[in-house]
């Protein structure tokens, strides 16, 4: 469908003085694109007709979808992948820049960290973390003590399974991003007089960002699917409430579509979110910023009402 | 004259593990005056330049800016190396121009100069931003203040480069080959710039292949090759009437 809008030329260049006659040719037919429109729609109207004959109720969708359990485990979602990711950046970063200083200890300790909750599985690990009670009875931090069965709540359990493991992805991420930006940068600041804080804060870590956010967009939406995983540790969630329900009103699978609809939206928001974050620190790397996907509608709904022809 | 020595650089070597860069290096740079450094590249010159500012670390021999040792205290006949906050400190006076400009590239161009002023030497912003403006017309860039420097050219981008130097107001400006990745007409511009800050008496060491400037502008002239001072001497003796062979073969080639 988009195949003539594709040719609409840049809107702002102004137009030569002398304008020559525009150029009115018959464009280029691309008939491989309706071949491949064809079969794809033919293809995915099978797998619609296949599911909507499969023996699923597919009425207790939308009677579940805005249940109050649902609506309250999605939120749980949101929280947990929010509060996991905060751990998992600030964390990522600490550990990046222990592994990239010059001090022998803090890169070592840096190193055995990702080593361990990289090299382990997360599910094992939310188990560990869920199981501490058999290590520790207590928990004594002066100004707060308790049984630790009342200590490591599930909420806390899967905070610290998910948020520590995604430290070790988040640290190699933003190594990768450090390591991009070219070392003249540091040489100029450090000509400068800047300390290596602020040359790390002012200049290499604004530009290692846009190393960083589009792999760390990527870890967000990969962790709100990881919350599922949570289920296991008792924290009642969205993949857990969808589970419940299923058991009690007779519906699993259908609930299993309900949860994976939800996780999509979810996802494709977050989506949206990730490109504004990566618009924002393209600044200064290319010479314009890309069209907002606004824009483009925009200009999409422009060039259609132009007469054809014009477009060259 | 030896006593106020802008830059004094006594039997200097520096290795790169097994590659001995620069093997003793004894010159002076008096204040106010120009000093140019020429040789194939491989010769140690650019190592030389960063040494000035501790960008290098000095494997042995000494070498002073403005009576100070460079990145080291002396006390009694031992030596102790520097903080790296101490080393920011000094560096704050020396100005440094890369061969390949570095500016910042996710900040504008007035941005670039005025960083190092507000952070380093805290001063206010509105202070920072007039003298900015300032440097940008000396440069005669004052339209360019809001452009990223992708939207710049690399003369622009290299005077752009110079002003934020200046923008620290150093007592010694190091350039390291600042027009050898500018396209040839651009070159003047930026040599325009330097001749303007040396007829100003700012001094400066510049590594270079733009003989014709060092000819007109320069007040001394250094021939290095191989990690060694080859000859030495005002540029308009060593450039007409070089006295070494290597140096005769150095400059058929390039003039």
């Amino acid at each position: 469908m988009t195949v003539d809008i594709e040719k609409t030329g840049p809107d702002d260049t102004p137009p030569p003085p002398t304008q020559p006659e525009a150029i009115k040719a018959i464009p280029v037919r691309h008939y491989g694109r309706y071949v491949a429109a064809v079969v794809a729609i033919g293809l995915f109207a099978l797998i619609v007709y296949a599911f909507s004959q499969g023996k699923i109720n597919w009425g207790a969708i939308p009677d579940y979808f805005f249940d109050d359990r649902i609506v309250d485990g999605a939120w749980k979602t949101l929280v947990l992948t929010f509060w996991s990711m905060v751990i998992g950046i600030g964390g990522g970063i600490i550990l990046a820049v222990m592994r990239l200083s010059k001090n022998p200890v803090t890169s070592s300790i840096a190193w055995f960290y990702i080593w361990f909750f990289r090299g382990t599985p997360v599910l094992v690990q939310l188990f560990v973390w869920f199981n501490l009670g058999l290590v520790f009875e207590t928990i004594n931090l002066g100004f707060y003590q308790d049984e630790w069965s009342d200590f490591m709540t599930p909420m806390l359990t899967a905070l610290l399974g998910l948020g520590l493991n995604e430290a070790a992805y988040m640290a190699e991420i933003c190594r990768a991003g450090l390591l991009s930006v070219d070392e003249g940068q540091s040489e100029a600041s450090h000509a400068l007089g800047m300390s290596q804080g602020k040359t790390l804060r002012r200049v290499v870590i604004p530009q290692a960002m846009r190393v960083i956010v589009p792999p760390t967009g990527n870890e967000v939406i990969n962790m709100l699917k990881t919350t599922s995983l949570v289920a296991a540790v008792q924290f009642t969630e969205l993949f857990r409430q969808a589970q419940n329900i299923g058991q009690s009103s007779g519906a699993p699978v259908e609930m299993y579509f309900l949860a994976a609809s939800w996780y999509l939206v979810m996802t494709s928001i977050l989506s949206v979110g990730q490109y504004y974050l990566e618009r924002h620190y393209a600044r200064g790397s290319s010479r314009s910023l890309p069209p907002t996907p606004f824009q483009k509608i925009k200009s999409t709904v422009f060039s259609v009402r132009r007469p054809k022809g014009v477009t060259a | 004259m030896s006593a106020n020595a802008m830059v004094k650089a006594e039997g200097v070597h520096k290795s790169f593990g097994p590659v001995e860069v620069l093997k003793g290096i004894d010159l002076e740079v008096a204040p106010r005056e120009v000093f140019c450094l020429i040789g194939p590249s491989g010769s140690g010159k650019s190592t030389f330049l960063r040494c000035i500012n501790h960008l290098e670390k000095v494997n042995a021999g000494r070498l002073y800016v403005d009576g100070e040792l460079v990145g080291y205290r002396q006390k009694g006949d031992k030596l102790y190396e520097l903080k790296d906050s101490e080393v920011a400190v000094k560096r704050r006076d020396i100005g440094m121009v890369f061969q390949r400009f570095n500016l910042f590239p996710h900040m504008t161009a007035i941005a670039n100069i005025v960083e190092a002023p507000i952070q380093v030497k805290r001063e206010s912003k509105a202070v920072a931003l007039a003298r900015a403006e300032q440097l940008l017309d000396r440069v005669g860039l004052a339209d360019k203040a809001d452009s990223y420097p992708s939207q710049l050219s690399g003369g622009q981008q290299q005077r752009v480069a110079i002003a934020r130097a200046l923008a620290m107001e150093p007592k010694l400006m190091l350039f390291d080959e600042p027009t050898s990745a500018l396209d040839p007409e651009l070159v003047g511009d930026v040599l325009d710039v330097m001749r303007g800050l040396a007829e100003d008496g700012m001094t400066m060491v510049v590594v270079t292949h733009e003989m014709g400037f060092a000819r007109e502008v320069g007040d001394a002239l250094v021939f290095m090759d191989d990690g060694v001072v080859v000859e030495s001497g005002h540029p308009r003796d060593v450039l007409t009437n070089p006295q070494h062979d290597r140096t005769k073969s150095f400059l058929s080639k390039v003039l």
